[in-house]
């Protein structure tokens, strides 16, 4: 049977593809934010995932206005690099694993998510910086992929309600899933920041590590943190923590934390990181 | 599985308008600023970008726009496009035609110059103190001006 082993959460900046892309990890701005995730690319090589249900959102890439789908998977076969206006990242393609994505989606809708499906998906930052913070510059990435986007810039955006209960759902879905695979679940974006308005610059350092405590803990509360929370204390665009509740969800009730970084700034945004494993 | 009492959505709008200096990309913004957004997608084609950068107001043109949107678009007034429905990861494709780091962009939407800002951001970040809400910060300066 396919388990869900590990989660994890991650910032996806942009700013830290180009960091990889150019060879400034070590550099005195960088260094300090990638020496937090050396721990997580050991582990990982020991880890050694099959799949990686990989949460996060498109950034007006390859989704604009014309659809705005609030949970979609990808089914496809494979997932090319998106242009972001400056050439897509010199990243290898990102290979999925139709047969689980087609599973989950199916279980899900059963569950009544009503999802999304995409079979055709070009993948922007908020997943391809997330691989390269764990897996670094390989020539293929180490495992399958696959996409799971949310809505998380026209609101209403799904609650963080919903996005935790979406996470049990796709648990459930792996542990149905027949083959023996080990999947892990990765919920990316945050943590504060906002880019836009006369508020641009906003950070909050007291309330993301409260967020993360959270997630640790063994109750659901941070489930029930309201939009208008996050938008005050952690910027309009902190907002996008809400899915790092579909990779806390799909936990199980107690987790045992392996690994956890936080580091001011990077750009505009607040680096939160951290690695958690099922403990029931 | 628990669940949220259902949220009154005009209750749940009205909140986002309390956040100050923030536009909140609701539904209403959206729909305003549909095409300023599409136009801003647009530029992520080298072609799309190399027809703007030869004359700007004519590419403009081709849109539905209002002329305050284009006039906004030409100058660069990003706080005036969040108002016109702008979204910033739209408008962004725009700050990468014209070449300017994204954090750069967002200092323009401030009080700050772009050295200002990087320099704030280094220091830890805008402080969530006194720019959670419109309503509290006037609450606290009429509280002030009492006790003086």
């Amino acid at each position: 049977m396919a388990k869900i082993t590990a989660g994890v959460g991650s910032s996806h900046v942009p700013l830290l593809g180009v960091a990889v892309d150019q060879g400034k990890e070590k550099d005195d701005y960088f260094g300090p934010i990638f020496r937090g995730y050396d721990w997580t690319r050991e582990w990982e090589k020991a880890e050694k995932p099959d799949v990686v249900v990989l949460v996060y959102n498109d950034h007006a890439s390859y989704f604009d206005m014309n659809i705005v789908p609030t949970f979609a998977i990808g089914c496809g076969e494979r997932f090319g690099i998106c242009d972001e206006g400056w050439g897509p990242r010199p990243v290898p393609e990102v290979e999925g694993h139709p047969d689980l994505a087609w599973h989950i989606a199916q279980s899900l809708i059963l569950d009544d998510f009503d999802m999304t499906i995409f079979n055709k998906l070009d993948v922007d930052h908020g997943l391809t910086v997330p691989l390269s913070m764990m897996f670094g510059q390989p020539e293929k990435w180490p495992c399958k992929v696959i996409p799971f986007a949310v809505n998380v810039v026209t609101y209403p955006v799904p609650s963080g309600n919903r996005c935790w209960a979406i996470g049990e759902a796709i648990k459930k879905a792996v542990e149905s899933f027949p083959e023996d695979l080990n999947v892990q679940i990765w919920g990316t974006g945050g943590m504060s920041h906002q880019l836009q308005g006369p508020r641009a610059g906003l950070l909050n350092r007291e309330w993301d590590n409260k967020f993360l405590d959270m997630l640790e803990s063994d109750n659901d509360d941070v489930r029930h943190i309201p939009h208008i929370e996050y938008l005050r204390e952690t910027g309009s665009e902190g907002i996008e923590m809400v899915m790092w509740l579909i990779m806390r969800g799909a936990m199980g009730k107690k987790v045992k934390t392996l690994h956890r970084h936080y580091h001011i700034p990077c750009s505009n945004t607040a680096i939160g990181h951290i690695v958690l494993e099922p403990a029931e | 599985m628990a669940e949220n009492p259902t949220q009154n959505i005009h209750e749940y709008l009205a909140e986002f308008e309390d956040i100050p200096g923030t536009r909140v990309y609701t539904a209403q913004r959206a729909r305003r600023g549909y095409w300023i957004n599409q136009f801003a997608m647009s530029m992520m084609k080298p072609e799309n970008r190399e027809r703007f950068k030869k004359d700007e107001r004519a590419y403009l043109d081709e849109w539905d726009i209002s002329e305050e949107g284009k006039q906004a678009l030409l100058r660069r007034d990003y706080n005036a496009l969040l108002d016109l429905g702008g979204n910033v990861y739209y408008l962004s494709k725009l700050f990468s035609a014209d070449g300017i780091p994204f954090a750069e962009a967002c200092s323009t939407m401030t009080d700050m110059t772009w050295p200002e800002y990087r320099q704030m951001m280094l220091d830890g970040g805008r402080k969530p103190e006194g720019n959670r809400s419109i309503r509290e910060n006037l609450a606290a300066a009429a509280a002030a001006a009492q006790k003086n």
